[in-house]
């Protein structure tokens, strides 16, 4: 087929993938896009992550520099205004004009703001573009209280959104239930009672009538029935409407009720015009989801080849975590629809005790899957989707299916008894044949297949499916799947810390000798000493420990780019007497190190050669300071803001508090640093929220959070829970920490730990408040243990003459490492460059 | 403390000191005619004594003593506590930069004294067999 200039109109998801594969056609075809959004197109899908810690950014799917590699003209925050179809131009709001031979519309679809008077009010808002995600944030951060007005998919996540952002949350919606298009009634209640449980306030069957300035907050709603709701600012999720007026301005055709209507060759009223994704209507019908959109494209991409294929509608089943809550829908799950002329029957589990709705719809014969519904418990839904999808037959009794496994279940397949043509992935498109034929190319983990196929890139619904296929397969060849620790052990970090407490192994002579291989090295030692630590938290130099340690935790102190050292004592919560300070000052003078306030509110001392550290740490010890950690993966500070004490704003005593934490943990061995902070108030000065574990002062206690980091990758940390009193705060803790310590992989920071750990936030919160795997006890022992035998190493350290031996430079000599030399700056002294060293020489 | 002791031997710079100065499986840095030599003293190996330059090439400081030692694929490394490259204890090499070597050095212990030349150990066998302890 001939080279063509094809105008697309809208960066959204669907019109980026449409580019994206259109470039890969490698066509020659002359490709230029047309945003409205001021940034190239982001995964809109995940952007309720924004509130959990992501970054916009973290959510593009392309950058302005790609399109340039792939050669496509791309324009951002400019609209097309109108298309000339007579002169085949798109002409922009800037009055730019791009001329086409093939025009694609995928303009997607905006919120739907009924028209109730006073709508247009400041407060009143959308959630659909990451500008949203803004204004969103403005109002929450001086407001208290927020309405969702739409009870449906996108209301729910929205008010997840509002209720991460620390709001006391409302759904307000217009039908009886909740999600009424996915849910059957019985599905719809539950949701409602797990959703109200969580403390957002749902409110049904209610119609905004207006919405006028509030009494006690900035907005007031006032519903049909005389009741009213008083709120700071209200998202407005009552359904989305397709950009459908550029077409309709150029007399395409368009639905009754919006939508520009497609063929099965996504082609609109002007043969040269195709339109994909939310803002067109096929069969009647606007596909709300990103899948569907995915293969319009794709049908409309082959109109461009010798090989066309059609799009014949797209399934709309969704599966989906609403404010932590498992929900999922496949097909008809109202069971509305005839099956060969016979009305469907239905199986129904509903536990009200543990909160689980299951329903499947089946066919007359009982043979087919009609329809299903998941609430609370969507761990068949990969499975019941292929069946579906599949049309494959059930086995005979089909309401085994949906029964608990105790309970007379029916096992049912994993991923290996899918046909090749099961789709595992419905976003991208991909089926087990070509997860298969990826592993046959040569991939052999979960990760290299997602990157070979793109499986699981979409929503990640797919991604359970996916692993247990990519599993099953690899260990169908005879491969492993491994997260050793290294060479020398089988094991992950998690399998050993098991090892090595249920064995009751003292060292790591034990270990290796029992559970590894070869002599060990640089990463299992290490590891195992933090193990061993955590377990026992023996003195870590300790003869059969010391050996173990990296420098940093063998001289308890950082090693400087010139083999000298840094000190760091602790000063917890930044708090320090002006004596102390003064005693800092003077072994620094008498010392000449280098000082420095760091940025975890302390003092850093730089430039100490080996045999000085147990000089300099005498003195120190002598005058009431103790070690900092900052060489250990351990507790490093926990920064306070001054508090109720002497801040206007201050609502506790955060300074106590922080001081308090960072004397409790100090110590601790764990996978990686640890650090902390405790602000306050609201206005979080310490900077709680990018911490491992983080308080904000509340007017009736504490809000913990958990797993932040500043670092190399930050992360929000997630609110975790609120309002606690000082005990329980301490108690929620010490579980956070001790269950951490526990299951973390080497080296992993809590924020990763987090993101690897299978069911997120909640299920962190079912162990650590619910306690449902019944180890609190175990957890509070373990850290009680840890907490009695603390000690101060530099202390213990000095007092031993034989360990003393170790901080020497040479074991034949007293001179000093003549390497290590010293200028001059700002007044105070710094290793000398390479340049500066010759010049000394 | 062992005794500073520096003499000559064979017209070689050598450098004697008592085995109680020696960490289990772990290092120690001697000073040989201005030359930083890190000592490795590792009791279950044959031989149990190695040497080689205290001085890392790729972080520029003399700290090789006080990385952590261990094997890889079964050849006995020292971990630079700066930057974690592996260098290898027989032959000096550095395992991830095959463009890097640093000095091996002939060690033994003799009773309880150490013994540590600066004569450079040729290969990793003559530095085996020249451990006669
Ligand atoms: C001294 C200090 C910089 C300063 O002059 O202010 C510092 C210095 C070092 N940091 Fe840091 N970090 C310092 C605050 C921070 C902060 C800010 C904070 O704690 O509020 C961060 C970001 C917050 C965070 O960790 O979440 C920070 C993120 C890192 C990271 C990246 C961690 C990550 O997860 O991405 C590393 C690398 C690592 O740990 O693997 C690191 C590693 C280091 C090391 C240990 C690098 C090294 O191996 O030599 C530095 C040695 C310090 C020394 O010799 O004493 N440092 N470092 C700060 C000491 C604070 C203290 O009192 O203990
Ligand atoms: C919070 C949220 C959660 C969601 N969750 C899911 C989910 O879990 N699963 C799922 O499948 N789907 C989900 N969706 C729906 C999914 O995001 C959409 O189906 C998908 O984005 C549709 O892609 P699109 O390209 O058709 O439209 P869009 O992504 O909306 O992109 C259209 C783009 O065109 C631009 N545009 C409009 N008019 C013009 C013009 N005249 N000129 C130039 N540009 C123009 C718009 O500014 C926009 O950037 C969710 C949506 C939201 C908002
Ligand atoms: S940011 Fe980098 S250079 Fe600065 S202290 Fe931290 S680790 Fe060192
Ligand atoms: S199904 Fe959405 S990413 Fe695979």
């Amino acid at each position: 087929m001939k080279a063509k200039k094809i105008v697309v109109v809208g960066n959204g998801m669907v019109g980026h993938y449409y580019v994206e594969q259109l470039a890969k056609q490698n066509a020659g075809h002359d490709i230029t896009v047309i945003g409205a959004e001021p940034r190239p197109a982001y995964d809109r899908v995940h952007l309720s992550e924004v509130f959990s810690g992501k970054n916009p950014e973290d959510l593009a799917l392309t950058t302005r520099e790609h399109y340039k590699d792939i050669g496509v003209h791309a324009h951002f925050g400019d609209a097309v205004a109108r298309i000339d179809r007579k002169a085949k131009e798109v002409i922009t709001d800037l009055g730019r004009r791009f001329a086409y031979d093939k025009l694609v519309l995928a303009t997607g679809s905006y919120p739907f703001v009924p028209p109730v008077p006073g709508s247009d009010q400041a407060g009143c808002l959308t959630y659909r573009t990451i500008d949203d995600l803004g204004a969103i944030r403005a109002h929450a951060r001086d407001g208290k209280v927020g309405v969702v007005i739409g009870g449906g998919l996108l209301g729910l996540e929205c008010a997840n959104a509002l209720k991460s952002l620390g709001l006391e949350t409302h759904v307000v919606e217009f039908a009886p239930g909740l999600m009424g298009v996915q849910l059957d009634n019985g599905g719809s209640v539950m949701l409602r009672q797990m959703i109200e449980e969580l403390d957002v306030q749902v409110h049904t069957s209610k119609a905004t009538q207006k919405i006028v300035p509030g009494n006690e907050r900035r907005l007031r709603m006032e519903f049909a029935d005389g009741s009213a709701l008083e709120t700071d600012m209200i998202v407005f999720s009552a359904g989305i409407r397709p950009y459908d007026q550029l077409a309709k301005a150029a007399d395409i055709t368009v639905g009754e009720r919006g939508g520009i209507v497609i063929d099965y060759h996504c082609r609109t009223s002007d043969s040269d015009i195709f339109a994909i994704g939310e803002c067109a209507l096929f069969g009647g019908r606007i596909y709300g989801l990103v899948a569907p959109g995915y293969r319009m494209a794709d049908a409309a991409l082959s109109q461009l080849t010798d090989t066309p294929v059609p799009f014949q509608g797209a399934d709309m089943s969704t599966k989906l975590k609403l404010l932590g809550i498992d929900v999922g829908s496949i097909g008809d799950s109202h069971g509305k629809s005839l099956h060969n002329g016979q009305p469907p029957a239905a199986f129904l589990y509903s536990n009200d005790r543990e909160r689980v709705y299951k329903k499947i719809v089946v066919s007359a014969d009982g043979k087919k899957l009609l329809g299903a519904v998941l609430v609370g418990d969507c761990s068949d839904y990969d499975t019941l989707l292929q069946f579906f999808l599949n049309d494959m037959e059930l086995p005979a009794n089909p309401e085994g299916i949906i029964l608990p496994a105790d309970n007379g279940a029916t096992p049912l397949l994993a991923g290996m008894s899918l046909p090749a043509t099961a789709t595992i992935c419905s976003c991208l498109n991909v089926t087990k044949g070509a997860i298969v034929a990826a592993i046959d190319g040569g991939c052999c983990s979960v990760a290299d297949v997602k990157a070979t196929t793109k499986a699981s890139t979409g929503c990640g619904g797919c991604a359970a499916l996916l692993k247990s296929t990519v599993n099953e397969e690899l260990a169908a060849r005879g491969a492993e799947i491994n997260n050793y620790v290294c060479e020398h052990f089988a094991y992950s970090r998690q399998e050993m810390f098991h090892l090595i407490k249920v064995g009751s192994l003292k060292s790591f002579d034990e270990v290796l000798h029992k559970h590894g291989n070869g002599r060990g090295c640089d990463v299992c030692k290490p590891a195992v000493a933090s193990i061993l630590a955590s377990l026992f938290n023996d003195y870590v130099l300790k003869k059969e420990h010391a050996s173990l340690q990296d420098t940093n935790d063998t001289f308890l102190a950082n090693m400087q780019k010139d083999g000298t050292y840094s000190i760091v004592p602790r000063i917890a919560g930044g708090e320090i007497t002006a004596e102390k300070l003064i005693v800092i000052g003077e072994v620094a003078k008498k010392y000449k190190l280098y000082t420095k306030i760091t940025g975890g509110q302390r003092i850093d001392l730089f430039g100490a050669r080996i045999n000085q550290l147990p000089e300099i740490w005498s003195e120190l010890v002598a005058a009431g300071f103790e070690t900092g950690h900052a060489y250990g993966k351990a507790l490093r500070t926990v920064k306070s803001c001054v508090g109720s004490t002497w801040c206007r704003y201050g609502v506790q005593d955060s300074v106590s508090m922080a001081i308090l934490i960072e004397n409790r943990y100090k110590g601790v061995r764990s996978p990686h640093k640890l650090k902390s902070a405790v602000s306050g108030c609201t206005r979080e000065c310490a900077e709680a929220q990018s911490k491992d574990f983080g308080v904000i002062a509340t007017e009736n206690g504490w809000n913990l959070y958990v797993c932040g980091n500043g670092g190399m990758k930050p992360r929000h940390a997630d609110l975790f829970a609120t309002d606690l009193d000082d005990a329980t705060l301490i108690q929620y803790i010490d579980r956070f920490l001790m269950f951490y310590i526990r299951t973390a992989d080497r080296l992993q920071r809590t924020s990763v730990w987090m993101n690897n750990l299978e069911g997120g936030l909640d299920y962190l919160r079912e162990v650590i408040i619910e306690d449902k795997l019944g180890i609190a006890a175990e957890l509070e022992a373990q850290m009680a243990l840890l907490l009695d035998t603390y000690q101060c190493e530099w202390k213990t350290t000095i007092e031993d003459p034989e360990k003393l031996q170790r901080f020497r430079q040479f074991v034949n000599s007293t001179e000093e490492d003549a390497h290590v030399v010293f200028v001059q700056e700002r007044g105070q002294p710094r290793p000398a460059k390479d340049n500066e060293r010759a010049a000394l020489a | 403390m062992g005794t500073a002791l520096h003499k000559q031997f064979n017209h070689e710079p050598i450098a004697v000191f008592s085995k109680a100065n020696l960490l289990e499986n772990s290092g120690v840095c001697a000073l040989i005619n201005g030359v930083q030599v890190a000592v490795f003293y590792l009791p279950t190996e044959t031989p149990p004594l190695y040497a080689i330059d205290n001085y890392d090439p790729i972080g520029g400081a003399n700290v090789l003593s006080r990385g952590i030692v261990g094997d890889i694929n079964g050849e006995l490394v020292v971990a630079s506590p700066l930057y974690k490259q592996h260098f290898s204890l027989h032959s000096g090499r550095c395992l991830e930069d095959d463009s890097v070597q640093v000095s091996v050095y002939q060690a033994r212990l003799e009773g309880d004294a150490v013994i540590v030349m600066l004569q450079k150990a040729q290969s990793q066998k003559q530095n085996i067999v020249q451990d006669i302890a």
